[in-house]
Order: structure tokens, then sequence, then C-alpha cells
């Protein structure tokens, strides 16, 4: 609790005692029984009184320090002192609740997103001085001994070690990291020493960018966030015009007793605050986003957290989303000659290339390459590559270029990137290389299913026969392939034609030339956005690791933020509405409408915090 | 020009809510938005005015919430 919060808790438990005890003791006097409430009263509401006057002087009339005011010097004037003492306790007693509930929620979210450096280790003259990490520049070296926070992103020069990236991506398992490796700032050295340059100035680090988007986040508002805040501004003036009608017409009508009415018109301004939703909605959002990041999952804002649960298509990349981006030998087939010897041909053919294709032949292959032995090797965009290679002629390429030099081949049965070699115009096999389906690949879709997704689409500008391979085994409900990455645009516009009008379509990339389409989709997800800016900024929710299972995370995330949100929006309503409609009727009275009114914030508040706890969300 | 403020002292939700819909009507301010649970105030406004619009809001939040401080 903070100071302000505790002086007023003092003030409450100082109020309610007197007022105990005026109740208990038995006085008969008027005057000091009217004494002994004026004092509960002005111990504990005061500042009410006070704020109220200077708004009013400030030209704010429907305030709620101004209505509550009304309400309780009212019940004083109609000689219902306990009545007037117990409302405004009981006011106090909520906003007191309220604030500091929404305070722990701001703090358990900051201590989420606790990853903030704050100081970097330089070394000077042989001993470690600790900077602030804005002070540090491109190039300089910066000391992270184990434990430590990493200040800023940059290159590992000097030691090994394994780093905790939990804070960033959720992921529990440690990385390990050497010499050349790329670190990122906000992940914790675990064990050894590490000497890093740093590559990226504070303001443009890893930490600083995720530290901006997810405080930013509360400037996007949903849908639902905004509904209230035009609901809050009818609301008040409404329910008070109602307090005043119900006050003067019943009476002039029928000449009733207008006491009667004025009491049933206090309880109305009594339960004129919309409090409850006006606080419990954003923070709903609030949570939802804090506890997503917590998973790994960034946020930009309320509206896509609120869009998210309406997804009704899924469309994804193939390259580096579903599939991990590297590509590996999976078979060879040689025709007449070893096996080792066709990977070696093809190896030191394709060695002058940098082509992922060229690379991992090399790794299959799995010796060192003696350049000396490769001469003449010349390139064939779209074909392969020719080479003389122990003073043989070697060709190595797909079947066009077979075609081309009139080589005898044959089709392989497997799915993927097929390389053809030939040695001195004989066809000697071929080599099959294909991308590996991501471990958690199958699980994300089946998992989207189950969450009532209709519809998954691969696209991808792969050939038809790896692309159907892929979505065949993800048992994905359509593919597109051969696509460029205008045509992706396309692919997407049409499909967002098939959907419904509210529903939503998310696209997911790993947010390296995908952008347009990022921004095409109604939701644009990118993976892996740990150390890729492009991937932050062009995505409205960014995965910091590359696990497409945590899409099926988000939604749920989501589902469960706009079930509270739900809860909340109907069940304050609906208490307030059948407060309004008991008080009008005179079938309650003011203690009951307050206690319900601070109630419902109190159970609304405490509702949206549940928003924040994800652990019962599947990982 | 945006620039964002940490608001000490905002107390009250709906007071937020109300401040932003205030500052939205200054002339020259081209979005505004009011954090309740961040305590943030994000101005985007006319760089040529910035300082004036930023006395102007100022003024128009303590008409609001008298108890709210703006740090600057």
């Amino acid at each position: 609790m903070s100071r302000k919060q505790r002086k007023m808790l003092f003030r409450i438990l100082l109020s309610a005692a007197i007022f105990v005890i005026g109740l208990l003791l038995p006085i008969h006097n008027i005057y000091l029984e009217f004494t002994i409430y004026l004092i509960c009263y002005a111990i504990v509401g005061w500042d009410v009184i006070w704020k109220a006057i200077r708004n009013i002087a400030h030209g704010q009339i429907f305030d709620e320090n101004f209505l509550m005011a009304i309400a309780t010097i009212g019940a004083f004037c109609l000689g219902e002192y306990p009545e007037g003492v117990e409302v405004m306790l009981f006011y106090q007693i909520g906003e007191l609740f309220q604030s500091y509930a929404v305070g722990r929620s701001r703090k358990s979210i900051r201590s989420l997103m606790d990853i903030k450096p704050d100081y970097a280790n330089i070394e000077q003259d042989g001993k470690l001085i600790q900077v602030d990490p804005e002070d540090v520049s491109v190039g300089n070296t910066i000391v992270i001994q184990s434990g430590e926070k990493i200040p800023l992103d940059g290159i590992v020069l000097q030691g090994q070690s394994s780093i905790n990236t939990s804070a960033l991506t959720g992921e529990s398992l440690p990385k390990d990291v050497t010499v050349g490796d790329q670190v990122i700032s906000g992940c914790i050295n675990q064990t050894g020493l590490l000497k890093v340059q740093v590559t990226k100035e504070f303001g443009e680090s890893t930490v600083s960018k995720i530290l901006d988007l997810v405080e930013n986040s509360s400037n996007k508002k949903a849908k639902a966030e905004n509904f209230i805040t035009k609901f809050a501004r009818y609301y008040t003036p409404i329910v008070v015009i109602g307090a005043i009608l119900l006050a003067l017409i019943p009476p002039l009508v029928s000449g009733g007793n207008w006491i009667q009415w004025i009491e049933r018109a206090l309880i109305f301004l009594v339960i004129s605050c919309p409090c409850a939703l006006v606080i419990s909605i954003p923070l709903s959002f609030f949570g939802g986003i804090g506890g997503a990041s917590k998973c790994g999952i960034l946020v930009k804002g309320g509206n896509y957290l609120e869009a998210l649960a309406k997804t009704e298509i899924v469309v994804f990349d193939k390259t580096g989303t579903l599939t991990k981006g590297s590509f590996r030998v999976v078979a060879a087939h040689p025709n007449e000659i070893s096996q080792q010897q066709l990977l070696e041909y093809a190896a030191l053919a394709e060695s002058f290339s940098k082509h992922p294709i060229s690379l991992s032949l090399k790794q299959a292959y799995g010796k060192e390459i003696n350049h000396q032995r490769v001469s003449n090797v010349q390139e064939m965009s779209g074909r392969g590559v020719s080479a003389k290679i122990d003073g043989k002629q070697i060709y190595a390429g797909n079947d066009k270029l077979m075609n081309q030099i009139q080589v005898d081949w044959h089709m392989c049965d497997l799915v993927g990137t097929i390389v053809h070699v030939a040695v001195n115009g004989i066809y000697a096999g071929h080599i099959v290389i294909s991308d590996e389906i991501k471990e958690d690949a199958k699980r994300a879709i089946v998992s989207l299913k189950q969450q009532g997704i209709q519809k998954t689409v691969m696209l991808t500008g792969d050939t038809q026969a790896v692309g159907e391979d892929v979505a065949k085994q993800l048992s994905l409900d359509e593919v597109h392939t051969q696509l460029l990455p205008s045509d992706k645009v396309d692919c997407v516009e049409s499909l967002l034609q098939q959907k419904s009008a509210k529903g939503k379509l998310a696209f997911v990339g790993d947010g390296i030339n995908d952008a347009p389409v990022l921004s095409r989709a109604d939701i644009g997800i990118a993976m892996g956005g740990l150390g890729s800016d492009a991937a932050i900024e062009a995505a409205d929710i960014v995965l910091m690791d590359d696990k497409p299972s945590k899409i099926a995370c988000a939604m749920k995330i989501s589902q469960k933020t706009l079930r509270i949100v739900k809860q909340n929006i109907i069940f304050s309503l609906g208490i307030k509405g059948l407060i309004l409609l008991l008080g009008a009727l005179g079938l309650t009275n003011m203690q009951a409408a307050i206690f319900a009114d601070v109630g419902v914030m109190v159970i609304a508040v405490l509702n949206a915090s549940r928003a924040l706890y994800v652990n019962s969300v599947e990982r | 020009m945006k620039k964002s403020f940490k608001m000490v002292d905002l107390d009250c939700a709906n007071c937020a809510a109300k401040m932003e819909t205030a500052i939205k009507k200054i002339k020259g301010v081209n979005h505004a938005t009011v954090s309740f649970m961040s305590q943030k105030m994000t101005i985007d406004a006319d760089d040529d005015h910035f300082q004036e619009i930023i006395k102007e809001i100022v003024k128009v939040c303590k008409r609001i919430e008298p108890d709210c401080i703006i740090q600057i």
C-alpha cells in the first residue's frame, strides 16, 4: 500500500469505529446523535465533499464525487444519519480497494516485463566499471558476468555460456552461445563470462523495442473498451436525469410522499458511477496482454487481442513458419556409383555456391572440401552447375539441365528439391533435399482446429509437389504453391472474401519479405521476433520464438480475456439495472444499493485480474 | 511530434477517459491517449505550437482532476 492508501485506510477504520460506538451507545439526544454521525461522515468523506465543490467550480457537474456528496447529504437532510455515513464508508472502501487492486496488477505486469537492464560492464584499465547502457555505443566491448542481464544486443567475442531467454520467449530451455553468436538484450547470462561487441545502441536494442511495444499497447483500444468509454459518457447523465424525474414526477402527478420518492432518487445517484466497467474492462485487456508477453507473445494492442478470438481463417507461410527453413539431404539415390561418391561430386561441384541447397550438400558430404580438385565451375541460373572434378566433367542440377545435356535421367518417388548428377555424360543418380517440418507444427494445427478455426491455409513459393506434401503431412485444408510475394497478397485478398463479416483472418509469417501480407491480413503474426526488427515492426502480434504452437496459445489467452470482459459487462450492467429497478420500486434501500455497487466493482476488478494469470492456459 | 508523459496520482479511470476526450478537442492535437493502466499520456500534436498545446493540455487536465500531476 502506498502512503496515500494507508492514510485512507486509517480514516476508514477510525470512522467505522466511531460509527459502531454511535450505534451501540444508547443515545437519545438527537443533537448528540447528529454530532457523532457528522464526525464519522467528516472523517471519512471530507475529501469527497471538497472535490465535489472544487469540481463544480471547474464546470464538472456529473462527477462521482458530486453525486456521492448529494446522495449522502440528502440522506442527512432526511434525518437518515447512519445511512449517509454508511454510504460514504462503503464508497471509500470501494475506492481504496480499487486503487489497491489496480496498483497490484500494474505492479505484477511491470515485474513481468522486468527485462530492463540497469547497467553494462565496461573494461577500463583492467578494471570492470558499471555504466548506464544508454552510454554504450556501437562497437564497444561489454563484459557480462554469470547471473547478469545482457544489457545490449551484440556478438560474442570471447567466452561461452548458456543464456536464459525465458523473460523474452517464455521458453525455459537455455540456449548455448559461443564466439561469433548473437546475443540479445534482456536475456540472462547463466554460466560463463562473456565478452560481447555491441551491435546496437540501447534505444535500438531488442529490450527497448519490446518495452516500448508493451507500454504502448494500451493505446490501441479494443472495441469493447471504446464501447465502455462511450457508454460511461451517457450512463451517468441518464441516471442522474432519471433520479431527478423520479424525485419530481410521481409526487407531482399522484401527490405522493415527497420524502419517499426523494429517497428512491438518492438510490439512483448512489449507483450512477460507471466505475466497475470503466476500470475492469481496460484492466482485463491490460492483463491479457501482460499475460501473453509472459509466454513470449507480444500483442500490440487490445484491438488485436480482441480480433484474435474471432479468427476464422489462419494463413501460414511455409518456409520458416511451418518448416524450419533449413534444407537437409534426406536421400541419395546413386546410379552405378557409391552413395558417398555421388554426394562428393555434388558437394564439390556446388562448393563455390552459397545457396542453401549447396550448403546442405556440403553438410551431407561432411568432409573438408579440397577446392583444388575443382575447376571450370560454371553456374547456370535456374538449372544448376557444371564443373571439372578430377578431370571428369560433372553436371549437377535439375531436370532441365539434364534435358539440356541430353542425359537419360529418371524421376524420384520422394518429394523435395532434387539434384541430378551426371558424370562424363552418364547419369550418376540424384540427391533429394528437403526442408524439415517443425516439431510442434502438427500440434499447432490440431490445437487451432480444436479452438474453432474453420480453415487453415498454407502459401508457399515452393513447387507444387513439395507444398502439397507438407500440407498433407500437417493436414492443412488448403495449399497454394508456386507463389511470388505479390501473389500471396492476392491469395489473402481472395481468402478475406471467404470469411464471414465478423470473422477475422490471421496471417503467420516469419516477417522476412512478407510485410505486405502481414499488413493486409486482419491480424499479422510474425514469428521469431527475437532479434528481427522487421518482424517486430510489421506485425500486430509478435511471437518471440519460432514455435507455431504459440499461435494457439495466443488464441486461448485472447478467448479467455474476452470471456472475462463479457462476464464483467453483463454482470455489472445486470446488477446496476436490477438495483435501479428495485430502487425505483422502493424495494431496496441506500445501504443495499451502495453495498451492491461496491461489490460489483470489487468482483469485476478481481475477475479482470484473472486475465493476467496464464498458467491455466496450456503452454 | 509525438511525446509521452508520466502522470502521477491519476486515480480514477473515468477521469482518464474524460481527459482523453477533452485533450482530443484541443486545436492542434492530432491524437491523444490517456492510459489509466500505465499512468501515461501520449500526445501527438503539431510541431509548431507544441509547447503551447502542452500548456493547454495541463490546464484542461487540472480542471478535470486537480490532484493529478503531469510530469513534463
